[in-house]
């Protein structure tokens, strides 16, 4: 909301000096948050006077055009020049070129004298141009910075202005006020209005207020007017559509007359454009009260006006020309001929005020808020009116800024006001709340006084009564956001001041720490950086082919995903199922940046939908729905897991003197993964893998010791890599982080540590190419028995010397007792038996 | 090299000035060799089976028994201080000798190459962590809940009425098919609700986590971005409380002279609802007051649709931007910075904010 500050000073008492910044400063101690300033002098400065065309002199010129040399008087003949300066002539009258010729000598006009400043830093002085000294200009609306007309000058009398010659035109046309603009929170819609601020403004400095409302005479009743039938058979929420309809007629009203320069002036500031003197009336008293009205050409009316929802296949054609469809659940403003406005959001063409109009009807009416909301939104045309009427109007104010306008149009449009008038609807019900004594008191901890409480809601314009341990107040009418003592409680510190709210600190009861996962993650998330991850954070935002190519193994098999109805971007409209398109993603930019060697780490969720979506309802609010509900409700809510995916490419460190960096590779991939499991104290089980986004031999399935396959790790499939230009062996895994959490074990049973020596033995087996290393390890170590301690593979070995198809894996195994020594002999029986379970599980040969 | 030194006579060993003689000069040699092999030499010629001290050692069997007792005792004091001399000369020479050698090992410690990689938290993870601690640290919890939501959870629970414009004003991601009232999560505030439901009373929790706005991400804005919210639910909160855990909180975070002010707002799940300003003493530019969040009491309606009776039960929460924080905090001047994944900004933080 923009604040003209002329037009606040008329009802506030606002210092005379006092600037936009400083009347904003007041209003963001009640709860309105600073905007922008609006100030022409920001972007002009005078000299700007009003001049009269002595003489045109039309020269034309070799470019086919012709220019005006015009001698132009910008003081009162007889009086001196007050002003000095370069280029100003003593005489009082200036020669300027101008290029345009919607004048005539004898005009009065704009000239902005040498030394003057206009927007976009124009500075104006006298210069040399077609032969001739030309001593400043003759300005324009646009120029002016006022305006986007830039046919011509601006002709004064053309907008109902004779002002004397030499006049400050800077005065004249508003130049000189200022506009605030405020944020106006969405349940403060009597903001919305000079009355609403003007209160607000008189609260936050403690000063009087003058009540607009106040200052316009209508009429205690109207009758007799124009026929108006409220007729709402399908109320919202059990809310009736229009609850008030004023009407009044004016007639005999030139419509043509210009709207005067103050009006403008104020409009503009305000952030409305002019259009015609009466839509420019009906906007002025919108922004001054509140409440929208619209004015209709009488005569194109025909019949009783009637406010019911549209019919089905119902039409309409706007005042913007469109011609659109209407809802069934649409308020409309109809006549014998059709619907002719869709209340509170836009009138109709058809019965729209022109300059041939002579007699108007003024509507001044009362809809209610959600009506208005959607119909806004269905058909997408938010307007000042229905702002206002979304965020309520006051009911009370209908018939008032009715005759505000009425009184407008017969002060300056010339018309004549017709006593008969219409209003009909029904009030509602004042709000009545109970408030507590102390109770503002317990929820702010402000030890208010009974004082502070009725002063502040005497002040707000609520009636305040005693009643038995409190107060019954009745909010104002223009106030539909205050229903509960909760509110009244809020609007008591507001006026007393947040600044006086003491500071307390509550203690919490022992707290219990972070839960287990959450040191889980941490420390996941920890070890992973400090193992020289680079930790990102992309956006879940995914193509579809994204989520098929990586959020599942098999090809070919779509990924059920969660999509979008309103993404940032089409191409982008499913949510991840895996983080590693938003990893490759990220990759791909730093490629871009000259980073090529990279380890990049996210964790985050993952959007996994199965079964039931959603719910088909959702229970109201203000009340815990039941068990049922719930339960449908928290079932509705997708799986979203934490996933932990990395991505390396390049180089494992720097290259530098004395050292030659190592190429990431496959293994890398799979360390990673493993030591995630290790800091976790969980087993990563690998296997040998197949996934469409790996390379078809060097991916692994990672599993825990239950089976349950946790994800994946590996080389990145070539093609894939060259699609995404991704240099070539890039690896990555991806795990679900969540899945590994719950493996953990709850209690770590301590093992006893042996003293005595150690025996190692090594073996070499020769088993054919396909068997995994892995199972040969886990045969030795069933096989070993309990006196292994541990084995590990140290080579592995193909070619020469060993028969073709057939690898040979060298393990070391340590052994040792826990309650003696051992033998040469118990050691070599236990390997010997260790031996013998692969030999029957793989055929495994000792070498 | 010869083993007994060129000319030289047996000296009698009850001839101490012979003796003394031979001594010093074995001494003397001892002090002369400069280096271990020199000094190997040395030790031969003047301790070895055919030095003179050796040989007049000899001597003392065939000696009268009278002078057997004078002759071992200046031949035994005498060989002691030969051997002492060449140990300490060996000790001596093997330090110079170790010192060499290690000399020439010298390397250049400046161009020392750097194998291992330093990873790197996201700035906004580890700021994430350091909110938590502080809030566990006064014996809150930390509650984490879905990011896809519920449009009850997000909304009505929250008191967002179904045509209300505060709903539209929250920029709402919807899942397909908007009918199964799904919504990316607009604030954590879902969390709240779902720890009023779960948890028992009283509550503390922190809800930090990701949330979604149909932004386009531009120098200050993105469409995804991270928050903590606060709730207490208890017996007795006043708003003075919830200024106390902020201030206590900013304190905390931005050091002593940190601070909040409250100016009214408006939220529907709060009632009385203020927006938070906290001065920043070390803002760029100098102290000023940074808008950080909003907060308030709990509006009643949340309550009871969690079922809390609020004429029992009363509650504060607030909420703060992670990012927001990051760019008065740590100065980042860019959105963009955070959410494009470039290694130079985590890394420049390291695993530290």
């Amino acid at each position: 909301m923009r604040i003209p500050l002329s037009w606040l000073r008329e009802f506030a008492a606002v210092p005379a000096g006092a600037t936009a910044e400083d009347v904003m400063a007041e209003l963001v101690k009640v709860g309105f948050e600073e905007e922008a300033v609006h100030r022409p002098t920001d972007t002009l400065q005078g000299p700007v006077v009003v001049g009269q065309v002595l003489s045109i002199v039309k020269e034309p010129q070799t470019n086919g055009k012709t220019i005006n040399w015009c001698q132009v008087r910008v003081v009162p003949e007889g009086q001196e020049q007050a002003l000095t300066g370069e280029g100003i002539d003593p005489s009082g009258v200036q020669g300027i070129i101008c290029g345009a010729h919607n004048f005539v000598e004898g005009d009065k006009v704009v000239v902005t004298l040498p030394g003057a400043v206009l927007p976009g830093d124009f500075r104006i002085s006298a210069r040399k141009t077609y032969g001739h000294l030309s001593a400043g200009m003759i300005a324009s609306v646009r120029e002016l910075g006022i305006g986007e007309d830039h046919d011509g000058i601006l002709v004064l009398s053309r907008i109902g202005l004779d002002p004397e010659i030499g006049t400050d035109a800077m005065e004249l046309l508003g130049l000189y006020d200022q506009a605030a603009e405020i944020n106006v929170t969405p349940d403060r819609g009597y903001a919305f209005s000079i009355r609403g601020v003007a209160r607000e403004y008189a609260h936050a400095t403690g000063t009087s207020f003058t009540d607009p409302a106040s200052e316009v005479l209508a009429p205690a009743e109207l009758s007799g007017g124009y026929g108006v039938k409220l007729n709402d058979d399908a109320p919202i929420y059990g809310k009736t559509g229009c609850d008030r309809f004023v009407a009044r007629t004016v007639r005999g009203v030139d419509a043509t007359r210009p709207t005067p320069a103050w009006m403008t002036s104020r409009l503009r500031l305000a952030g409305i454009r002019s259009i015609s003197l009466p839509v420019d009336i009906s906007n002025y008293v919108m922004l001054e009260l509140g409440q929208p009205t619209h004015c209709y050409d009488l005569d194109k009316l025909s019949g009783d006006i009637v406010v019911r929802r549209a019919v089905p296949g119902e039409k309409i054609t706007t005042l913007d020309a469109k011609e659109r469809a209407l809802d069934v659940e649409d308020l409309l403003i109809t006549d014998g001929s059709g619907a002719i406005g869709i209340a509170g959001v836009m009138g109709g063409a058809a019965t729209e005020v022109s300059d041939s109009t002579s007699n108007v009807l003024v509507e001044a009416a009362h809809f209610d808020e959600v009506s208005i909301g959607r119909s806004r939104r269905r058909h997408k045309l938010p307007s000042e009116a229905s702002k206002r009427f979304e965020r309520g109007v006051d009911w009370h104010v209908a018939d008032i800024a009715a005759q505000r306008v009425v009184d407008l149009l017969v002060e300056l449009a010339d018309g004549i006001a017709d006593q008969a008038g219409t209003d009909v609807g029904t009030a509602p019900d004042a709000v009545t709340i109970a408030l507590p004594a102390g109770f503002a008191a317990q929820r702010i901890g402000i030890d208010f006084t009974e004082e502070q409480i009725t002063t502040a809601l005497v002040d707000l314009g609520a009636v305040v009564e005693e009643s038995d341990g409190g107060w019954t107040v009745s909010a104002p009418s223009w106030r539909n956001d205050l229903e509960t003592k909760e509110d009244l409680s809020e609007e008591i510190a507001r006026l007393v001041g947040y600044e006086n709210i003491p500071a307390t600190l509550p203690v919490a009861p022992p707290g219990r720490g972070l839960t287990r996962v959450q040191q889980q993650r941490r420390r996941l998330i920890q070890a992973l950086a400090d193992a020289g991850l680079t930790e990102v954070l992309a956006y879940p935002f995914v193509s579809k082919a994204a989520n098929d190519t990586f959020g599942v193994a098999e090809q070919g098999a779509a990924r059920s995903a969660v999509k979008l109805a309103n993404p940032i971007s089409e191409e982008h409209g499913f949510l991840r199922t895996s983080i590693l398109p938003g990893l490759i993603e990220v990759a791909k930019r730093n490629h871009s940046r000259g980073f090529r060697d990279l380890a990049l780490f996210e964790s985050g969720l993952v959007f996994l939908p199965s079964g039931t979506v959603g719910t088909p309802s959702i229970p109201p609010l203000g009340v815990k729905p039941s068990d049922e509900v719930l339960d449908a409700l928290y079932d509705g809510v997708p799986d979203q897991p934490l996933y932990v995916a990395a991505v390396l490419t390049g180089h494992d460190s720097p290259a530098a003197a004395n050292h030659t960096p190592r190429l990431w590779d496959w293994s890398d991939a799979l360390d990673i993964a493993r030591l995630a499991g290790d800091v976790l104290g969980v087993e990563i089980v690998v296997s040998q893998g197949a996934h469409q986004a790996f390379h078809p031999g060097r991916a692994a399935q990672l599993s825990l010791r239950t089976g349950e396959v946790v994800g994946y790790a590996g080389e990145l499939h070539p093609k894939l890599l060259a699609a995404h230009d991704m240099p070539a062996r890039s690896v990555a895994l991806e795990f679900n982080a969540d899945a590994l959490f719950e493996a953990a074990a709850d209690v770590i049973v301590a093992r006893h540590i042996s003293t005595f020596p150690v025996a190692t033995q090594d073996v070499a087996l020769v088993v054919p190419q396909e068997i995994p290393a892995d199972q040969v390890l886990e045969a030795l170590r069933e096989g070993a028995g309990e006196l292994l301690e541990d084995v590990a593979l140290f080579d592995v070995y193909a070619g020469k010397g060993i028969e073709e198809g057939k690898k040979s894996l060298a393990f070391g195994l340590r052994f040792r007792a826990t309650d003696r020594t051992l033998t040469a002999d118990e050691a070599s029986a236990a390997r010997e038996s260790a031996v013998a379970l692969a030999a029957e599980r793989f055929g495994a040969v000792q070498r | 090299m010869t083993e007994t030194l060129p000319g030289a006579a047996i000296p009698n060993p009850t001839d101490e000035a012979a003796i003394t003689a031979a001594v010093d000069q074995a001494i003397a040699a001892i002090a002369g060799a400069g280096s271990l092999d020199e000094l190997k030499a040395v030790r031969l010629a003047h301790t070895g089976e055919k030095s003179p001290l050796s040989l007049a050692n000899r001597e003392i069997g065939g000696l009268p028994k009278d002078q057997k007792a004078v002759a071992g005792k200046l031949m035994g004091s005498s060989r002691g201080r030969v051997n002492k001399a060449l140990a300490d000369r060996t000790a001596e020479l093997e330090a110079q000798n170790d010192a060499r050698i290690l000399l020439v090992e010298t390397v250049d410690v400046t161009a020392a190459p750097r194998r291992r990689r330093a990873g790197a938290r996201h700035p906004l993870s580890t700021l994430q962590d350091r909110v938590a601690d502080i809030f566990v640290g006064m014996g809150w919890e930390i509650a984490e809940g879905p990011e896809v939501e519920s449009e009850w959870f997000n909304f009505d629970a929250l008191n967002f009425k179904p045509d209300h414009p505060a709903r539209e004003m929250q920029d709402t991601f919807f899942v397909e098919p908007p009918e199964a009232h799904l919504v990316m999560r607009t604030h954590t505030s879902p969390v709240q609700v779902r720890s009023m439901l779960e948890r028992e009373l009283p509550i503390y929790v922190l809800c930090p986590g990701k949330v979604f706005r149909t932004d386009e991400l531009d120098a200050t804005h993105t469409p995804v971005f991270h928050q903590f919210e606060g709730l207490a639910i208890d017996k007795n909160l006043s708003m003075a409380d919830l200024l106390g855990t902020l201030e206590h909180f900013t304190r905390q975070m931005f050091g002593d002279e940190a601070s909040v002010r409250l100016r009214p707002n408006y939220f529907p799940f709060t009632e009385p609802s203020a927006e938070l300003d906290i001065w920043h003493p070390g803002a760029k530019g100098g102290p000023r007051w940074i808008e950080w969040g909003g907060c308030g009491m709990v509006n009643p309606n949340v309550l009871r649709a969690a079922g809390i009776d609020p004429d029992i039960y009363s509650g504060f929460a607030f909420g703060m931007g992670i990012e927001r924080a990051l760019m008065f905090r740590n100065e980042v001047g860019d959105m963009r910075d955070m959410i494009e994944g470039d290694v130079r900004f985590s890394e420049h933080f390291g695993m530290e904010i």
